[in-house]
Order: structure tokens, then C-alpha cells, then sequence
């Protein structure tokens, strides 16, 4: 198969780094060093040193992954989303969903990644997704919550990284920093909706902030000490704030929106800290976190379980398209030859 | 050709996003054949009305300067300032120039 063979003009290039004379190998990571001073961008075919491209494969993998899983959460609902007009806008946010997945695996591509080897990855478990999407959606609030949480976490996450050093994947940041906005408001407007509702609905929506507030401020990843690999990524300008950082503006940004909908958030030290002009607010359980990421959140093995069986099952799909494509091309010679 | 036990081969994606601008390189994507990276490219890059005509390139069909021979290769552009308007003084007192 020759596709995989030859690469994009934005895929990998061969890489011969190995056979470098050291001075090149100077020379070339100078370049490196002064397109990052100067914050411009890398691009696919670029010289890189090896440690940025695998930092940037995992990352992006693993959004990518993220990406792909966080579909079915929320896809557990489209059957059962309480009107059409909800139906439809949960179809649309989950085939969103699917799209950015697709843009941020096309981006792992340009660094040499093959995308089967990173589907496979997956759903063996050798490579990571995000923690918050092996939590449960027991009601429909949940939907409102997440749009609402996890999309605003990763709006305060994926802001930033529209400025990423490496260019394939700012702009896929770029692409889906723009759908997430509908994202979020749609959850906070569906929550609107439940809170205008009966004692009962609100007592639901209130559940569910409860059981999401947590693993939301999780999403931001462990507390800067003890996160060995952000001081790297933040000199090489794949990452531009801290995880500290990135949680403390989640934190500021929904405690407002929290009051607007009616409901409250479920920390005690919460409050405004006049001094430092941000919320104080108690420490998440990182044992908890870290638990999860490791497999044993509630819905590990469910999540990647699916995503295993709809690969397996899309087999045929994926041949019959290719014997398809085969066929046609077939034809086509013959035509030509005639 | 992309076979059975293989991956679907890669193509970039072009959009216009209305009359009068250029097709711009918006990313890539995988599909069977070309119809198939249209349909998909529809449906991945054009879901907001984004576009108004799609076009998709197998990706090794695209020939490409490389990187290694960027300065050389543009050189011959980098020495000829007269080819810039600002490098013709013309009096301040002179009309429409």
C-alpha cells in the first residue's frame, strides 16, 4: 500500500536524523531554539528534536482519544433527549465530537503517527484519554453539566493551545475552539430550561453539578508541583499556562454562572479571596485522579469496550470500501486503455 | 492503491468559503476513494457552512518544496528589491503613484 509509504506533503518526513554530523545537528536545533524564541511556528517537515515531536504525539493523541471517547457519555442520550429539538442538538454536539477527533488524529499524522497504530493504542489501553469521560450520565441533566463543565474546561484548556508552537495542531485548536462555544452554551441553556422546571428537575440539575464539579477541576490535570513534564512543554511553547493556572480560571469563570443558574457548587472553602482578586476554593482528590487515569474509574472498561467493539464491528465497512475503491480503479484503467 | 488490510489512503482538503476567495488548505483526512473524500470532507470541514466548494487531493499526488532547500530555493526572490514598489523614490508632490 503506497499511501502509507509516502507522506504528505504536511505528513513526516523521513527522518535521518541519526546520520547527521553533529555540527548539522547544532545548526538544526539552533533553528529549532530561534523559531521558538521568536514564538513562530513549527511546521510537519521541520527539523524538531525527537523529545518535542513524542511529546507532541502523546498530547495530541491523547486529545485526539479524548475526543473520540467523550462521544459516548453523552451519546448514551440522543435515544432518550426529551424533545426532538434536543435530539437534534445533542446529535450535532456529538458528531462535533467525532470531527475534532478526526481533526487532532490528521495533526498526530503529521508527526509520523499512523492512525490505525493509535486507534489500536486505545482500545488496548496503552494510550490515555481524558479522566472526566469515565464518569456516568445516570439523568439528562448530566448533558447540561457536561456542556456546561467539561466543555468549559476544555474551552479555559484549548484557548491557549490555538497558539501552540506547532502549527497542524494550533489549528486544529483553532477549528474546534470555535465549536465549542455551542458546546458550553447549549448545556448552560439546557440547565436553564430544568431549573425553570419542577422542585424535582432542579434537585436533578443540583445532583449532577455535585457529582461533575470534582472531576472537572481533575480535567485540568495534577497540581503544577508534582506535574514533572509542564516546565518542558511550556518552554517549548506547546503549552502556554499551567495547570494551576488553567484550573484557578475555570474556577473564577463558572462561580458567576453558578450563581446566575441558581445552584451551588459543592465546596465548602469556595469564596473570594479580595486579595488575590480570584476564588479560594478546597484541594480536588488527585488519589482519585490519578486512580482513573489508570483505569479504575467507574466506566473505564465500559468506554474503551465500546470503542473496541464499534472498530471491530466497523471492519467490514472499512474493506468493503477499500475492495470498492479497488474495483472502480479497476474500471478505470480499463476505460482509459480501450 | 489502499488494500483491505490497509489503511485508507490520505487526502488534503481544500475549501472555499465563498464565491471570489481561493480554495485553502483546511487539513486532511482519510477516505477509500475520492468520492468518498469529498462526501467525508463535507461532513468534517464544512459542517457551519464553511464552504462553498470542496476540493480533495490525494496527498502523495501534491509536490512540495521541502525543507531543507527553503533558502536556496527561495533565493532568487530574496535580492530583487526593485521588484517592490518602495524601492522607486517618487516626489511627495506627485499625484496618484
Amino acid at each position: 500500500m503506497s499511501s502509507s509509504a509516502s507522506p504528505s506533503p504536511d505528513g513526516a518526513a523521513e527522518r535521518p536524523q541519526e546520520r547527521l554530523h553533529p555540527q548539522e545537528h547544532t545548526h538544526l536545533q539552533e533553528h529549532f531554539d530561534r523559531t521558538i524564541a521568536k514564538d513562530q511556528r513549527i511546521e510537519p517537515r521541520d527539523w524538531m528534536p525527537e523529545g518535542y515531536r513524542k511529546t507532541l504525539v502523546r498530547q495530541i493523541a491523547q486529545h485526539a482519544h479524548s475526543e473520540i471517547i467523550g462521544m459516548q457519555p453523552e451519546g448514551d442520550w440522543i435515544t432518550r433527549a426529551p424533545s426532538l429539538r434536543r435530539k437534534a442538538i445533542l446529535f450535532a454536539k456529538v458528531q462535533d465530537e467525532a470531527g475534532h477527533g478526526l481533526y487532532l488524529y490528521s495533526a498526530a499524522e503529521t508527526l509520523g503517527a499512523d492512525r490505525q497504530d493509535l486507534t489500536e493504542r486505545l482500545i488496548e489501553g496503552r494510550q490515555k484519554y481524558s479522566s472526566i469521560f469515565n464518569y456516568p450520565t445516570p439523568t439528562f441533566a448530566d448533558v447540561g453539566v457536561i456542556g456546561w463543565f467539561v466543555d468549559g474546561a476544555a474551552i479555559c484548556n484549548q484557548v491557549p493551545l490555538c497558539r501552540s508552537s506547532y502549527g497542524p495542531y494550533a489549528r486544529a485548536m483553532v477549528r474546534v475552539c470555535k465549536e465549542e462555544s455551542f458546546h458550553q452554551r447549549q448545556g448552560y441553556e439546557l440547565l436553564m430550561t430544568m431549573m425553570r422546571g419542577t422542585e424535582e428537575q432542579r434537585a436533578m440539575v443540583q445532583d449532577a453539578v455535585d457529582r461533575w464539579w470534582w472531576p472537572s477541576l481533575m480535567m485540568f490535570g495534577p497540581p503544577d508541583e508534582d506535574s514533572p513534564n509542564s516546565a518542558q512543554s511550556m518552554a517549548w511553547r506547546i503549552k502556554r499556562h499551567s495547570n494551576d493556572e488553567l484550573r484557578q480560571k475555570f474556577v473564577d469563570m463558572t462561580v458567576p454562572q453558578a450563581e446566575k443558574l441558581g445552584v451551588t457548587l459543592p465546596d465548602p472553602e469556595l469564596r473570594w479571596n479580595e486579595e488575590r482578586g480570584q476564588h479560594d476554593f478546597g484541594r480536588p482528590d488527585f488519589t482519585e485522579l490519578m486512580r482513573v487515569i489508570k483505569g479504575d474509574g467507574p466506566c473505564n472498561a465500559e468506554r474503551v469496550g465500546r470503542r473496541r467493539t464499534a472498530h471491530e464491528e466497523g471492519a467490514w465497512v472499512r474493506e468493503a470500501a477499500a475492495a470498492h475503491a479497488a474495483k472502480q480503479a479497476r474500471r478505470e484503467e480499463k476505460e482509459h486503455a480501450a | 492503491m489502499s488494500g483491505t488490510n490497509g489503511q485508507w489512503p490520505l487526502y488534503e482538503i481544500f475549501v472555499r468559503s465563498k464565491r471570489g476567495l481561493n480554495h485553502v488548505h483546511v487539513g486532511s483526512l482519510r477516505a477509500a476513494d475520492d468520492r468518498m473524500a469529498l462526501t467525508h470532507a463535507r461532513d468534517l470541514y464544512t459542517r457551519r457552512n464553511e464552504g462553498v466548494s470542496v476540493w480533495a487531493v490525494r496527498s502523495d499526488d501534491i509536490a512540495a518544496s521541502t525543507p531543507d532547500e527553503k533558502d536556496p530555493f527561495f533565493e532568487p526572490s530574496g535580492d530583487k528589491v526593485y521588484r517592490h514598489p518602495t524601492f522607486y523614490d517618487i516626489p511627495a508632490d506627485v499625484p496618484h503613484i
